[in-house]
């Protein structure tokens, strides 16, 4: 009887939980890959963000982050990072480590160029729910005569990016089946300098790159959580002998 | 002692601790939902600290807002803990007071003399509504703002001066910077003022008439000869060293969400809010927080918007009459009838499922779905109102009555253009009144046992 209105609460979650979603078909989309992110491979991050720098951060933008910040987290002097700050400041300088990771190009130019500015990518790994629609988009690129730059994407239909890494992929055609309809497995065209594991870890590198930069504090914030709940645990169980102790008298 | 005897001398210092915290006597059978209670003071205390570091580094500044905050999370030393606290401390707060709010319900605790412990509340849950709708906005993510847009709009549905309105509370015609100013205004400043306020009101009042329990009991009845309830215990020590524990419980489950899983899955920090408003980019799924979705789904269930918004009010404004609809002199479910505990049930499972649907997108049968759960929540109020005297009311007739009423609604809403789908939906799940109304009214009237009421003891069990 005294656990009745616990159980009553315990039965209306799962009921409603089971209820609930029995009615949901989710919409038709393309089931992303499994990217296996892991942002402790310092080498891998530094990696993607020696790719970011050289393929990407012409277009995109990283400006909320800063280059020394990045280099501190992935392990990196300020003498390892500065070869691969290209952006200049106002004065036609290079910016220095402590910069912000802005890029040169005017929106008003992307939009002639692209029809669409290049998003800013610092916190695109959040706002995709994490890495792996990024890994699947950057090997979803397939060829497409129809698109401006004659490519398009499974994960991004009519996505305004060209295939940046074509050089690395190759180009990818996607397959038809009997009835003459695209199905969603992409094969090699022409192949790029990467064979295809190559490629593949490249992709990874850069959407490990792109997951750390979206949040940085999760490079500590298990550690500070670990600390943080041993020492509650420690304080639950005095909290819990303080109290017995107390009510002891209490009938 | 003679600091205290001077103080004393000029404020009632002894005398209020002794009156709150050391002679107030509570009853000794508090449960697990008796936490809830010191568990939300924690919350608007942890949320006011939070929210006033928070504030010495954000921007309140269309322009800058959604800048600052990702500056907060990168260069401010400690600055994604203090966010981090404060948006998981947004949703826990929540938790905590619909677990504060289902005890009220399940043991009576509206009823009097507690009623204007129950008004006040009421007025804490709605303060608590406005400050979390206002502070989403200050990220200026797209959810921020499309949220803020949905809800704002439906101001526009007044009639005739639904612009005057929906443009006053904007500050501007569009949500733009001035909105943003102004949220923030109330967000740091005005609301968190009334909450405090209305919080104190809402001690001084409980202490007043002395805490409910889970068994109704009231404990002043019996008193022992210096005039201490026999069942009570003083609040300081017992419920102070109880109460800790509590508190480490709830900082280990809120440590976790800090730590481990900062977005709560997509739930405490959407997904999408990660991206800077847009106002010319509509998200494909406007969601808002979890913790408004039960009022959302009952918005989506009238077709007609300004209905829709009164039906959205009145599912708040339903739970202020609470007191004057549940007559039943037994407080505590555990001695009220069968019928009562399962009316209690149907009710806890329809929050939850039309908080469930509010988050996800419309399809014809989620659709149909909300709108039958709209239906029997506010059918709930109308079967509590029928189960205050269940020895003499006319079961059979209330039965009639609220189902023609259902019925009623339901011609309204029925449309020669639905689909063949959506009517063999709409057939199927007029199961779920009938099935409610069966349950509650039907059962206990052919069924004696789920009629029946326990006599409530004198004095607290256990
Ligand atoms: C030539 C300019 C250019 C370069 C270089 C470039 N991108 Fe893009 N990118 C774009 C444009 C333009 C868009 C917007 C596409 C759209 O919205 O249709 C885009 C979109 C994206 C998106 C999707 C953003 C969203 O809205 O969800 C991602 C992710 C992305 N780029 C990653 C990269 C990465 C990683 C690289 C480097 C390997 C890169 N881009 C290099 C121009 C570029
Ligand atoms: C009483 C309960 C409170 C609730 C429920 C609440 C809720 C919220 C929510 C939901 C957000 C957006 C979450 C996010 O960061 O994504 C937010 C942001 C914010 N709040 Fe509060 N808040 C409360 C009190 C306060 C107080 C008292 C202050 C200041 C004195 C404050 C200052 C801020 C600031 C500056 C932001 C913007 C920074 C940010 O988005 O992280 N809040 N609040």
């Amino acid at each position: 009887m005294k656990l009745n209105s616990f159980k009553l609460l315990l039965a209306a979650a799962f009921l409603s939980l089971a209820v609930a979603p029995a009615a949901y078909s989710a919409a038709e989309k393309e089931p992303n890959l499994d990217a296996n992110v892991d942002v402790s491979d310092k080498v891998s991050l530094a990696r993607g963000a020696k790719y970011y720098a050289n393929f990407c951060m012409g277009c995109h933008s990283l400006e909320f982050s800063r280059y020394n910040r990045v280099a501190t987290d992935l392990g990196l002097t300020e003498a390892d990072i500065k070869p691969l700050i290209f952006t200049r400041d106002d004065d036609d300088n290079i910016h220095k480590p402590g910069a912000l990771m802005v890029n040169a190009l005017r929106t008003k130019d992307a939009i002639r160029w692209f029809g669409i500015a290049p998003p800013d990518l610092t916190v695109i790994a959040r706002s995709r729910g994490g890495g792996d629609w990024l890994y699947s988009y950057f090997k979803g690129f397939y060829k497409d005569d129809s698109r401006p730059f004659g490519v398009n994407n499974l994960y991004f239909p009519n996505v305004g990016m060209p295939h940046v890494l074509q050089e690395l992929q190759g180009l990818q055609q996607r397959e038809v089946d009997a009835d003459g309809n695209p199905t969603s497995t992409l094969t090699i065209l022409e192949p790029g300098k990467l064979s295809v594991g190559e490629y593949d870890q490249v992709a990874k590198d850069l959407t490990n790159f792109l997951v750390y930069v979206g949040e940085p504090a999760q490079l500590h914030r298990t550690f500070y959580g670990i600390l943080t709940l041993l020492f509650l645990l420690v304080l639950l169980v005095l909290s819990y002998l303080l109290k017995k102790e107390f009510w002891k008298d209490i009938h | 002692m003679s600091l205290l005897n001077w103080i004393d001398s000029r404020f009632p210092l002894t005398e209020t601790w002794n009156k709150h915290i050391a002679e107030y006597y509570a009853p000794k059978n508090f449960n697990f939902f008796y936490f809830f209670g010191s568990l939300a003071m924690l919350c608007l205390v942890l949320q006011i600290v939070t929210g006033i570091f928070l504030t010495m580094h954000y921007k309140p500044d269309a322009e800058m807002a959604f800048a600052s905050v990702e500056y907060i999370m990168r260069d401010v030393p400690g600055g994604w803990f203090i966010r981090y606290m404060h948006s998981t401390g947004a949703s826990m707060f929540f938790i905590v007071i619909y677990l504060h709010m289902f005890r009220g319900l399940i043991y009576g605790s509206f009823k009097g003399p507690r009623e204007l412990v129950w008004l006040i509340g009421m007025l804490i849950y709605l303060a608590l509504m406005a400050e979390a709708f206002m502070g989403y906005l200050l990220p200026w993510g797209q959810m921020s703002f499309w949220g803020a847009q949905v809800i704002i709009n439906l101001f526009n549905t007044i009639p005739y001066i639904g612009d005057v309105v929906s443009t006053t509370i904007r500050g501007d015609f569009v949500i733009s910077d001035p909105t943003l100013n102004r949220f923030f205004a109330f967000h740091v400043v005005a609301v968190p003022l009334i909450l405090v306020g209305l919080v104190f009101v809402h001690i001084v009042a409980l202490h007043t008439v002395g805490s409910n329990n889970p068994d109704g009991v009231e404990i002043k009845k019996l008193k022992d000869e210096k005039g201490i309830p026999l069942d009570g215990i003083a609040f300081h020590p017992y419920y102070t060293v109880k109460d800790i524990v509590g508190v480490v419980v709830f900082l280990i489950v809120f440590f976790f969400i800090v730590f481990f899983m900062p977005e709560g899955g997509g739930y405490f920090i959407e997904h999408a809010n990660f991206e800077p408003a847009n106002a010319l980019k509509t998200p494909e799924h406007i969601a808002p927080v979890w913790y408004f979705t039960p009022f959302y789904t009952v918005l989506r269930a009238v077709p007609d918007p300004w209905y829709g918004t009164l039906a959205m009010f009145a599912a708040i404004a339903v739970l202020f009459v609470l007191p004057w609809l549940d007559k039943n002199p037994i407080k505590s479910v555990r001695y009220r009838n069968k019928a009562h505990l399962i009316n209690l049930a149907w009710f806890s499972v329809t929050f939850i499922v039309l908080g469930v649907l509010g988050v996800m997108a419309v399809t014809d049968g989620l659709k149909e779905l909300g709108t039958r759960g709209t239906q029997i929540y506010f059918l709930f109020f109308a079967v509590t109102y029928v189960h205050s005297r269940p020895r003499q009311v006319n079961y059979l007739m209330w039965f009639v009555i609220l189902l023609v009423s259902v019925l009623f609604w339901d011609l309204l809403r029925y449309d020669s253009s639905f689909t063949d789908n959506q009517s063999s939906l709409f057939w199927q799940m007029l199961l779920i009144p009938v099935a409610y109304l069966a349950t509650t009214l039907l059962l206990p009237h052919f069924v004696g046992a789920a009629n029946e009421e326990k006599e409530v003891p004198t004095r607290v069990t256990g």
